[in-house]
């Protein structure tokens, strides 16, 4: 049967991170396009970083929804090019994973070098009064910082 | 458009993908074993990430070597690897994991730019995902370079050692593989030479500073990629033992 585009969107905002349960493939900017073709859906998807292990378990959790709409195939890419980067974020997002302790770089247009030196802004307190303590914590793409003003330590998606 | 892939290209591929390979490798022998929990913490994710980078270039190789990404790391002997060996030198002391794993970053950080500007399409993309994830490696290494190098006349002493050892190694990442010379005139790979005078420039730099001096020379003759070197097969055995065990039709 042919599937609606727009019920692909909504049904991929189900399909959560899960190493970041509280966020979807969608809010994290890793579905890159969604093409229907008669009773074929093709999900386009960018990896985060590229040794995620979350990887393969998102691929395949995005055909299974996908496949649960009815249509006759569904086919999940890869896409490299632009690589994934954390301006995708959406914005609900960063709301969700702040309020569980995790921070996210503000968009920096592909000043990489610029981001990496921003102080991180506390999760807990918004001050940014914080240091990076190490630039590699419990998954690939968290660093850990600890925050002066409220004195807690917290995690930052590293910006890419 | 994406033009046909050239034949030395499979050859370079492997390299590079068989470098981020033992070297993960390498750094996930310090998991358990580093000096402080934040070190062990950041060589799981070295790691990690070399592994992740590694599975981007075997992909890439995979149709030119009819050859699954599983069969070539754990269905292939020492003398089909064409790692630098650099990356199969055992783990040694802190100041030898930490100086070789900066050679190899600052080597990624003039390299993968360079890449990204590769005629070869799937390669420059696929570079160009890398070298933002790397920036993150050669900013660690080197602040720990210059905490050691500066550090206590132990740190700094266990430093030139390892700086001795690894130099002549590390050259070797600049040795172009047969036939690289058509492949760089097609613009698929950068010039070695220039390659390599970038990254004596980026690391002469970071050691200067960090009160290292790097030895003159060369590569010493009889380091090439074709020469698995005395180190890669215990690697080998330990990396594929639980794979052949199991049989080629399992997947990792």
């Amino acid at each position: 049967m042919s599937v609606d585009p727009a019920a692909v969107w909504e049904a991929l905002n189900e399909v959560m991170d899960p190493e970041l349960p509280v966020v979807s493939v969608v809010e994290l900017g890793m579905v890159r396009g969604v093409t229907v073709d008669g009773d074929r859906v093709t999900v386009a998807l960018t990896p985060t970083f590229a040794g995620c292990p979350a990887q393969a378990v998102m691929q395949a959790a995005v055909a299974e929804r996908v496949r649960a709409l009815g249509p006759a195939a569904v086919t999940v890419t890869l896409q490299l090019d632009p690589p994934w980067t954390t301006d995708w974020i959406a914005d609900t997002a960063r709301e969700k994973l702040r309020r569980v302790g995790l921070a996210t770089p503000r968009p920096h247009g592909g000043l990489i070098q610029l981001a990496l030196d921003e102080p991180a802004v506390c999760p807990y307190c918004g001050s940014t009064q914080t240091d990076l303590r190490s630039a590699f914590g419990p998954t690939l793409c968290r660093a850990i910082y600890y925050c002066r003003a409220c004195r807690q330590g917290f995690e930052l998606f590293k910006p890419l | 458009m994406t033009r046909a892939p050239h034949p030395a290209l499979a050859a370079q591929l492997l390299a590079l993908a068989d470098d981020e390979l033992i070297l993960g490798h390498r750094d996930s022998e310090w998991c358990g074993h580093a000096p402080i929990l934040e070190e062990d913490i950041a060589f799981a994710n070295l790691a990690q990430d070399e592994l992740g980078h590694a599975a981007l270039w075997y992909e890439l190789a995979e149709p030119l070597l009819g050859r699954t990404t599983d069969a070539l790391i754990f269905w292939r002997g020492a003398t089909d690897y064409r790692c630098a060996q650099l990356v199969t030198l055992p783990k040694g002391d802190w100041a030898h994991a930490m100086l070789r794993q900066f050679l190899f970053d600052a080597a990624e950080a003039v390299r993968l730019p360079r890449l990204a500007a590769s005629a070869y399409a799937p390669l420059a993309e696929r570079a160009a995902k890398v070298r933002t994830e790397e920036l993150y490696h050669l900013r660690h290494t080197q602040a720990w370079v210059r905490r050691l190098g500066l550090g206590t006349a132990e740190s700094h002493r266990r430093m030139q050692i390892a700086l001795n050892t690894l130099w002549p190694y590390a050259l070797q990442l600049f040795v172009p593989l047969p036939d690289e010379a058509a492949l760089t005139a097609e613009g698929i790979v950068p010039d070695a030479a220039e390659v390599r005078a970038a990254w004596e420039a980026l690391a002469g730099e970071a050691l200067r500073g960090a009160g290292l001096a790097a030895p003159a020379g060369t590569a010493p003759a009889g380091l090439d990629r074709q020469t698995p070197g005395p180190h890669l097969p215990a690697l080998l055995d330990e990396m594929q033992s639980v794979a052949r065990l199991e049989g080629p039709e399992v997947g990792w």
